[in-house]
């Protein structure tokens, strides 16, 4: 049976406390559900540590165990509690090696999860590091991803942080690019939009739009190095679409710029669809969601025949 | 043993002091193209502090705060290194990009601070708490009423780690009094938290006395001192305040000749730097 990426997280954080003198930090990480089962029966004395219900401190201790060469796993349980526990990250940890050539390695379990959790707690908040120096972003769905983004941090000594989503943990299948000769839309997925666009894929198909997929894994750094994705979207009839599981305004802009400034992607338009420019609240009526397959039909129906 | 390690703490004071007073003037001659925190006034608090843990052949891991050119020197960081990163050099003891509030010095275990007002608590407990080494965080009075400040402390006591807060407490928040701004002391925070915890006055002895059992159990001090200079750069807020610094000098049987000493020697340092600008 193929492993799924909760339990690849599980087992990579057993290593990496039990055989790599690691330490993992969380709040509420002992509680039943073990972080959606993310996390394998470990207690303090085997690197465990529970933190404090302060955010912001939290964020230090971490940095302070990077310091010390300890490479601290931090599971921050709803990307939305970034905002406080970024501050000390990103500061110092993020800065540590430029101006001190003291590396701080530290591997952030950013989670996210949407449906309910209103104003704060839902989506994905990647964008908030991504536009500070000295942070790789990774949004790993698979559990061959995830081992990879592992892999990254264990050999280098940089600050990772890990937009993962709740949705993908029982994924236990890889996802891979699809590219069409001469597609109509091409679409640029992160994160749990990746699951989605497959969807909208099949639905536009069905309708005889041909649309192709570029898997975005990385956030940052990001190129638009892969020659196929660059050839995709100038061979595309009417240009690529970047799908995100954050606010429109943050990483999905900055790329749709990035791609249409790139030699070689020829005068193709890039667009964007994330998150609403609106808070979330609890009640389904008013929730704020990642675009759904048929959200994201309907937008590459606009691009295309507008 | 009381006089040598009044007469050693003296010494540290004395290069601390002697060189702010050189900076000081390389400030007033426009030498300097960036913020400079000068810490004279303050420096009895980590020249007794450096000497006390010496005596105890202790290398402690020590978070800095953003007036600490006293805790570098004090520690045994190079006073080339310092000279070099005020004038913004490559080799400077924080590679250039510190200037005067975020110097480090890897020899001597001095982690440097990256402006956010305390956050040198946090991460100095984090750090403590996976090392467990000999812990010495510097903060000052208004840093330490951050929230996360507040927090680390508690997480601190909570884990009962080997670690000494030390409160620079010169009532001070740039020209702010601590009046203004709180109505509460941190040692009683501190006490409440359940943690070992005085305030003194920033004299070598009170200190001592202040740190027996140091690292056997968090510890928080707050020490009282004043400001000589301003909160930046040269200029001076109040010319007849108390200067802790004179007052010993006249307690050391050859204190001038160790000031005197001193004062010679950073002087050179400086020159030989400016020479090569």
């Amino acid at each position: 049976m193929a492993k799924s990426v909760r339990e690849t997280i599980k087992e990579i954080t057993r290593t990496h406390l039990t055989e790599r003198n690691g330490l993992c930090f969380g709040q509420c990480l002992t509680a039943v559900g073990w972080v959606g089962g993310t996390l394998p029966e470990l207690y303090e004395e085997d690197g465990m540590v529970e933190v404090t219900t302060a955010d912001v401190a939290n964020g230090g201790f971490v940095v302070g165990a990077g310091l010390q060469g300890r490479r601290p796993i931090y599971v921050v349980r709803y990307q939305g509690f970034q905002w406080y526990n970024a501050a000390m990250i990103v500061n110092y940890a993020s800065k540590s090696k430029e101006i001190w050539d003291i590396p701080c390695p530290i591997f952030i379990r950013s989670i996210a999860m949407e449906g309910g959790m209103g104003p704060v707690a839902g989506s994905s908040h990647h964008s908030l590091y991504q536009r500070m120096p000295g942070t790789r972003i990774m949004a790993p769905m698979t559990p061959r991803e995830y081992e990879f983004a592992y892999e990254m941090f264990t050999d280098h000594d940089d600050v990772y942080y890990i937009s993962e989503h709740r949705r993908s943990y029982d994924n236990t299948e890889e996802l891979h690019d699809i590219y069409e000769d001469a597609p109509d839309v091409v679409l640029y997925p992160i994160g749990i939009t990746r699951f989605d666009a497959i969807k909208a894929r099949d639905i536009l198909k069905d309708r005889g739009i041909k649309v192709s997929i570029c898997n975005m894994l990385w956030i940052k750094p990001w190129h638009l190095n892969k020659g196929m994705w660059k050839v995709q979207l100038r061979n595309s009839k009417f240009g690529g679409l970047v799908l995100d599981d954050d606010y429109e305004q943050g990483v999905a802009s900055y790329f749709a710029h990035k791609m249409m400034t790139e030699r070689g992607t020829s005068d193709r338009k890039v667009y964007t669809l994330g998150l609403d420019h609106r808070t979330a609240g609890f009640h389904p009526d008013v929730d704020n969601l990642p675009p759904s397959p048929e959200k994201i039909v309907e937008k590459v129906l606009q691009i295309c025949y507008n | 043993m009381e006089q040598n390690y009044k007469r050693e703490t003296f010494k540290r004071a004395s290069l601390c002091r002697n060189f702010e007073n050189e900076t000081y003037k390389q400030i007033q001659n426009k030498k300097l193209k960036l913020p400079v925190y000068l810490s004279a006034g303050q420096e009895y608090i980590a020249a007794s502090i450096a000497q006390y843990v010496e005596e105890l052949s202790i290398l402690p891991d020590i978070f800095i705060q953003h007036r600490g050119h006293s805790t570098y020197l004090s520690f045994g960081g190079d006073p080339v290194g310092l000279v070099k990163e005020l004038l913004g050099k490559k080799d400077g003891c924080a590679n250039g990009m510190g200037g005067s509030a975020s110097i480090q010095c890897k020899e001597k275990n001095i982690y440097g601070h990256d402006g956010l007002m305390g956050s040198n608590v946090t991460i100095g407990v984090g750090s403590c708490y996976a090392s467990k080494r000999p812990t010495i965080v510097f903060v000052g009075d208004s840093a330490v009423e951050e929230d996360y400040a507040l927090a680390s402390i508690g997480w601190a006591q909570t884990k009962n780690l080997p670690i000494l807060f030390v409160v620079e407490d010169n009532n001070l928040s740039i020209l702010t009094e601590k009046k203004v701004r709180r109505s509460w002391d941190i040692h009683r925070v501190a006490d409440g938290f359940g943690m070992k915890a005085f305030d003194l006055q920033d004299g070598p002895e009170n200190i001592r006395v202040g740190l027996d059992g140091v690292f056997e159990q968090p510890m928080l001090l707050n020490i009282n001192t004043v400001r000589k200079y301003w909160h930046s750069g040269a200029g001076n807020d109040d010319e007849n305040a108390f200067d802790r610094y004179e007052e010993e000098m006249k307690k050391i049987e050859d204190g001038k000749e160790i000031h005197e000493e001193y004062k010679n020697k950073v002087k050179e340092i400086w020159q030989s730097q400016l020479e090569k600008q």
